[in-house]
């Protein structure tokens, strides 16, 4: 049974639709990748299931309750973390209150204060900084240390690697089989086709709103992901 | 000499009435970024309300505080979540059109039941109480009470929002409403308490106020404009900057009352138009936008 799962899930800005009716499951323990071109509807899915755009009732469900039209504030203490696209810390404060306004929720489980420095060491370093004093991969770090805090059964990753360097890019995805061997689902959402075969056990296509394709990494031929990812 | 130290101070005594006055400014604004044209009014409002404490069941009005401080939070919160809350977005045009409605609505409600006769808090030989610091130089009690008053509601506005976790709330959503929503914050919830704790503070300058001076239901626009240029010659969204724009102001108008008793006001305009000129952010500000 899918911990996550949408059914004919739509999302408007205001009379432009983004999303036109995806289906989509997630398995406890499971990495999931969404893999799409810019626009594709990559983010705005991974927004409206964290509920800061607005979904019909019955067209999310989260460990078979509907969760659909929720408020983001309540999702979050069901379980459902979201990392933000371009990190989106707290200007105001420092690593180490972003990370405790992160443990809001009040969710118990492996992540505190401690063990998420552990998976990222920089962090106790550099607690009493403010976080945007930080370099691009730190930030990113505090703001997927930030979700963890919630302790959530799924963890919604928006566009890790969007402006880091490679070798950055390649320390913080070392961290999620950890954050996956506590206990979290991830979804991945990902520009870097490869970074994102790599780690998910399948993959979704996203293509103007739709889903155009979708398996697991070793099945999918050049081909294939090329075509539903540029619709040619 | 005694004359220009006593200028300096009653300016500094002034500038602690000021403070109080404007710190809920400040906090409305450093939270929600809302301007609250009303809030001149809450100010009287809350003389009033102590004036029909005092009436009804005969207490000081230091003692009604206890009555006044939670009642005005609570309107505060109520306020903002019932109705401010609808307004609140991008356009700063609506939440200024809802607040001045606010504004009509308090005074002419105010003027209906109290009329518009001046009225002021009976606090008996605290208000005239002075003590002699040397020669012929005194300074008055219940001044030096209110600039204490500031000084020490400055500094546990600073601690709530430095060093609790309903302060680490406030400034989340100041800085990102979307994002703190995902930290499981209810946004609305906290402006709502944002608006309670600034209407709780300037019930308290209300009271103070009552008992320093009269007061009547159309005086409210002015303090706003007093409240409003000590938080902006201050800073926005610092507290400690509201305290010093405070002092400033109410320095400056010492110092123009003391000239000529007409220009104690122009004085004070005039140094908030320097601030301005020079320094449009303010002494020490800290409200970051988007």
């Amino acid at each position: 049974m899918s911990l996550l799962s949408t059914h004919r899930l739509t999302a408007f800005y205001g009379d432009f639709q983004a999303l036109f009716g995806i289906d989509f499951s997630l398995a406890a323990g499971e990495v999931v990748a969404i893999i799409g071109a810019n626009g594709a509807g990559k983010s705005t899915f991974l927004r409206t299931v964290a509920g800061l755009n607005r979904a019909p009732r019955d067209a999310v469900v989260f460990d078979g309750q509907p969760i659909g039209g929720l408020a983001p504030s309540t999702i979050v203490k069901l379980g459902l973390a979201l990392v933000p696209e371009g990190r989106r810390l707290f200007p105001s404060l420092t690593v180490e209150e972003n990370l405790l306004i992160g443990a809001n929720p009040g969710r118990a489980g492996p992540w505190n204060l401690a063990s998420v420095c552990r998976l990222f060491p920089i962090l106790k370093e550099r607690r009493r900084s403010a976080a945007t004093a930080l370099s691009g991969g730190q930030q990113q770090m505090v703001a997927i240390a930030r979700a963890l805090m919630s302790n959530p059964r799924v963890l919604l990753c928006d566009e890790l690697s969007l402006g880091l360097a490679p070798l950055v890019i390649r320390d913080i995805y070392a961290t999620l089989p950890k954050v996956r061997e506590h206990g979290a689902a991830i979804v991945i959402v990902e520009q870097d086709i490869g970074q994102a075969m790599r780690v998910a056990d399948r993959v979704y296509c996203l293509q103007e709103g739709r889903v155009s394709l979708t398996g697991q990494p070793q099945e999918l031929t050049r081909a294939q992901v090329s075509s539903a990812y540029f619709g040619v | 000499m005694i004359t220009l130290l006593d200028t300096l101070v009653q300016g500094l005594l002034l500038g602690g009435l000021y403070t109080l006055t404007a710190l809920g400014l400040s906090l409305a604004f450093g939270v929600m970024r809302l301007v609250n044209v009303a809030h001149g009014d809450f100010m009287v409002l809350g003389a009033y309300f102590a004036l029909v404490i005092m009436q009804t069941l005969g207490l000081h009005p230091l003692l009604s505080l206890l009555i006044v401080l939670p009642g005005m939070a609570v309107a505060g919160y109520l306020a903002q979540r019932f109705v401010l809350d609808r307004t609140l977005g991008r356009d700063i045009l609506p939440p200024l059109l809802v607040t001045f409605g606010f504004s009509i609505i308090v005074q002419s409600a105010l003027l209906e039941v109290f009329s518009a006769d001046s009225r002021r808090l009976d606090a008996g030989d605290l208000v005239t109480a002075s003590f002699n610091v040397f020669g012929d130089f005194y300074v008055g009690w219940f001044p030096l009470l209110i600039t204490v008053l500031a000084v020490a509601m400055v500094a546990a506005m600073q601690w709530l929002f430095a060093r609790t976790r309903i302060g680490r709330a406030f400034r989340a959503v100041s800085d990102d409403q979307e994002i703190a929503q995902l930290m499981g914050i209810d946004h609305k919830h906290v402006f709502a308490l944002a608006l309670a704790v600034a209407s709780a503070c300037v019930g308290l300058a209300g009271v103070l106020f009552g008992m320093s001076t009269t007061f009547d239901p159309a005086i409210g626009p002015a303090h706003l404009i007093y409240a409003f240029e000590a938080v902006i010659i201050g800073g926005m969204g610092s507290f400690w900057g509201t305290f010093v724009g405070g002092v400033l102001l109410g320095t400056m108008q010492a110092i123009g009352f003391r000239v000529d008793p007409g220009w104690g006001v122009l004085f004070g305009h005039a140094a908030f138009l320097l601030v301005l000129l020079f320094r449009p952010s303010g002494l020490f500000p800290r409200t970051r936008d988007q």
